[in-house]
């Protein structure tokens, strides 16, 4: 089965392309969705036969590469289309295509009557394969195809609404946004390749080669430099400090799509990267430190925009964002599992939520629209009581929100726990450790506050939609609901593969799993940090103080918005400018287009009326005016006057004659 | 007998007369009797030149000369004729419709 690895993004490039080239004649919604989906549920199936063949393997033999064709073979420059499978592109895999196969069967119910439903379908699965091309890239070139096809397909797809002028501004910022950090990638890329092969004559960009050569490369320097620029990249795919504001944005696309691409998958690509060039990163501890304090930062910034929103997709892409900072928080601090654990609870549970406000928002979208009425669907003020008409999408809902708020035993508390452990007791940073872990403290107590009030606020309390529609409100048919039960599941016991050795209930099957793949990285941050051995109590007590820290936040939640619900408005108006501010994001937007956005369109504002219609049509223009001076000047010899044209005769017949003369 | 200078000068003279009317006169007809003034000149000086140097050239080119302004004539007036039927005047400035 390792053999055919690459029939997995073959899958869904077949899909695409049928639904892309006949989608349009063939009307039939069962069929479009069904061959969309069919293709993702054969490339998960073939993911699962490597995963079982991978596990069949002892732990040291489970890389393979395949090179599907030699491609460019340019003086030292050597790249095929050849994928890697070991350990981590494994876990990824299975969660892009299983959660890809869920969102895809979902969307057949979601995106029922819509106009371009078989170009949704092809978009999606092109993202698919762009997708799991970068996972299983075995070299950097591969995975730069897919880091740029789901930046492309993104675009494509929060720009499928594209007659809304919001969206096709929301797609177009996204992408540049991306643009900006692809440009690091390359220059990363660009960097690396250049200096290994000019000191070391290994001009390679082959993964596995690469961990093979990278004790040759040095501490910082120019490593510092080529992972700093490769961390840009991630900051752009992954919605960090500073390339991040494209994220809130993008939830003008189809609710599924925000659950599959500014979720689950592409998102989370970012993540992916640094744990693929672990070792590389683990050799520039300056970059480390960047990138855990960014995520911190990151984390808790995001956190507290998503306390005043007021569209539920809004906090949860805020929350995304706020989960990534997590991420990335843990790959900063070497605990490189652990992110990935996150990685893969996240998906499940925000996957969930995402599919789950989308089955809310088209139950609230159905029934104004049955009442003619035009509020907006997604406004959570205007929900309210929904789980007793919603009882399969508010439990689901549910279980997910235990899950990212962090308590035990869902699948979030493990992976969010690890993070905080790793943050307070991994030294890589030194004293930084404890500003870390207190940030990201302080992060998951406001993610469990405003998760929970986001929970409130749609499924507690009266139902705050027009009464004239409120009988309309049905729970959503079954592509919809299954999905949500199968991620709910996940969401709620997925955690039990990485518990950690300390309660001693199961193994931590995942940080084994992953082990070798980090193994080279541990040995190099080894060389320059010193591990403190912490004592099983002190891990025990943090757990616990994890636990009291979301409990605090969801307690705070229902004394706000069931308890005491006036309590918000009164805050608001005791803090107005406080409230502005974190409503209006922080103005981090409008400071973007003062710096940038402004001074671009001005530039090309000047190069347009300054130069192109000045200069280069005053050129063209000029040149026409010259010769018509000249013409009109000439023109008069025509005068069809016949003694001029008499005198011109025998003016040349003197000249000719003085000519000969005068020789 | 008389210099050859005497006969050139002469036809320079009536050369040069012709030359001015052609561009001077603006009846038409006053024209091409200019142009036949300047092409006897023309014979004129070929006639001496032929005379001075004892050779009969010139008086054979004189022949086709006389030949050449006959036939010419006839045209010119076969022209002026049609542009009169049309204008109903021969005055050359009133001939001026082909200009920018």
């Amino acid at each position: 089965m390792l053999e055919y690895v690459w029939l997995i993004p073959l899958f869904p490039l077949l899909g695409a392309i049928f639904n892309g080239l006949l989608g349009k004649k063939i009307k039939n919604e069962a069929v479009i969705g069904g061959i969309g989906t069919m293709m993702m549920v054969c490339s998960f199936l073939v993911s699962c036969g490597i995963l079982m063949q991978l596990i069949g393997l002892p732990a040291e033999e489970r890389v393979f590469q395949k090179v599907v064709f030699p491609w460019i073979y340019s003086g030292n420059f050597h790249a095929d289309m050849a994928f890697l499978v070991d350990p981590l592109s494994a876990v990824m895999i299975m969660v892009v295509t299983g959660v890809g196969s869920l969102i895809h069967l979902y969307s057949i119910g979601y995106m029922h009557g819509e106009e371009g439903f078989y170009r949704y379908f092809s978009y999606l699965n092109l993202f698919a394969m762009s997708m799991l091309l970068l996972v299983l890239g075995g070299n950097m070139l591969v995975m730069f195809i897919g880091w740029e096809g789901v930046g492309l397909c993104s675009y494509l797809l929060i720009g499928y609404y594209f007659h809304k002028k919001s969206a096709g501004d929301a797609a177009k910022k996204a992408f540049v946004m991306n643009r900006v950090g692809d440009f690091g990638f390359l220059i990363g890329m660009f960097t690396l390749y250049w200096w290994l092969g000019s000191n070391t004559n290994h001009w390679t960009i082959n993964f596995m080669e690469l961990k093979q050569y990278s004790n040759l490369l040095p501490y910082g320097g120019v490593v510092t430099i080529a992972t700093l620029c490769f961390f840009l990249g991630a900051t752009g795919k992954s919605a960090q400090i500073p390339l991040y504001t494209w994220l809130p944005d993008a939830m003008e696309g189809p609710t599924p799509v925000s659950a599959l691409i500014h979720a689950a998958t592409m998102v989370t690509a970012g993540v992916y990267m640094i744990g693929r060039m672990s070792f590389v990163f683990v050799k520039a501890p300056q970059t480390m430190m960047v990138v855990a304090i960014v995520g911190a930062a990151t984390a808790i910034f995001a956190a507290t925009i998503g306390t005043a929103q007021n569209d539920i997709k809004r906090v949860l892409a805020y929350s995304t964002v706020s989960q990534l900072g997590f991420m990335f928080l843990a790959m900063g601090v070497g605990a490189f599992t652990a992110g990935i654990f996150h990685l893969m609870t996240h998906a499940f549970f925000k996957a969930c939520m995402f599919l789950g406000s989308g089955s809310v928002i088209h139950a609230m979208h159905h029934a104004l629209h049955h009442g003619h009425l035009h509020d907006d669907p997604q406004d959570m003020r205007n929900m309210g009581g929904l789980r007793k008409v919603m009882p399969v999408t508010f439990w689901t809902f549910f279980f997910s929100t235990l899950a990212i708020a962090g308590l035990p035993p869902f699948s979030g508390f493990f992976s969010k726990d690890e993070i905080l452990w790793q943050a307070f007791s991994n030294p890589f940073h030194g004293g930084l450790n404890i500003l870390l872990w207190g940030t990201a403290a302080i992060a998951a107590c406001f993610t469990a506050f405003y998760m929970f009030r986001l929970v409130f606020m749609t499924f507690f309390g009266e139902c705050r939609i027009n009464p004239k529609v409120k009988d309309h409100l049905h729970e959503s048919p079954f592509v919809i609901t299954i999905p949500l039960i199968v991620l709910g599941f996940l969401a709620t016991f997925g955690g039990f593969i990485g518990m950690p050795k300390l309660l001693g209930m199961l193994p931590n099957y995942f940080e084994h799993w992953l082990e070798p793949v980090f193994e080279t990285a541990n040995t190099y941050a080894q060389t320059y940090v010193h591990v403190q051995e912490y004592g099983h109590g002190l891990e025990l007590g943090l757990m616990g103080f994890s636990v009291v820290v979301a409990a605090v936040g969801i307690g705070i939640a229902i004394m706000l918005y069931i308890v005491s619900p006036s309590i918000p408005a009164r805050f608001t108006a005791a803090f107005p400018a406080l409230h502005r501010a974190v409503y209006n994001k922080w103005y981090i937007d409008e400071l973007y287009d003062f710096l940038f956005v402004n001074p671009c369109k001005a530039a090309g504002n000047f190069l347009w009326k300054g130069f192109d219609v000045v200069v280069v049509d005053g050129i063209v223009d000029g040149v026409a005016k010259v010769v018509m001076g000249i013409s009109g000047v000439l023109k008069n010899v025509q005068s069809g006057y016949v003694h001029n044209y008499a005198l011109s005769m025998a003016l040349g017949a003197v000249v000719i004659v003085a000519c000969y003369i005068f020789r | 007998m008389v210099p050859l200078a005497y006969y050139l000068i002469v036809s320079a003279f009536l050369f040069s007369i012709g030359a001015i009317g052609v561009l001077i006169r603006r009846n038409a007809i006053v024209i091409f009797m200019c142009v036949e003034l300047m092409l006897n000149a023309v014979n004129l000086t070929f006639i001496a030149l032929s005379r001075d140097l004892g050779k009969i050239d010139g008086q054979i080119f004189v022949f086709f000369i006389m030949t050449v302004a006959a036939a010419e004539a006839a045209v010119g007036l076969a022209l002026m004729i049609a542009f009169y039927k049309n204008r109903e005047t021969i005055d050359v400035e009133d001939i001026n419709l082909m200009k920018w």
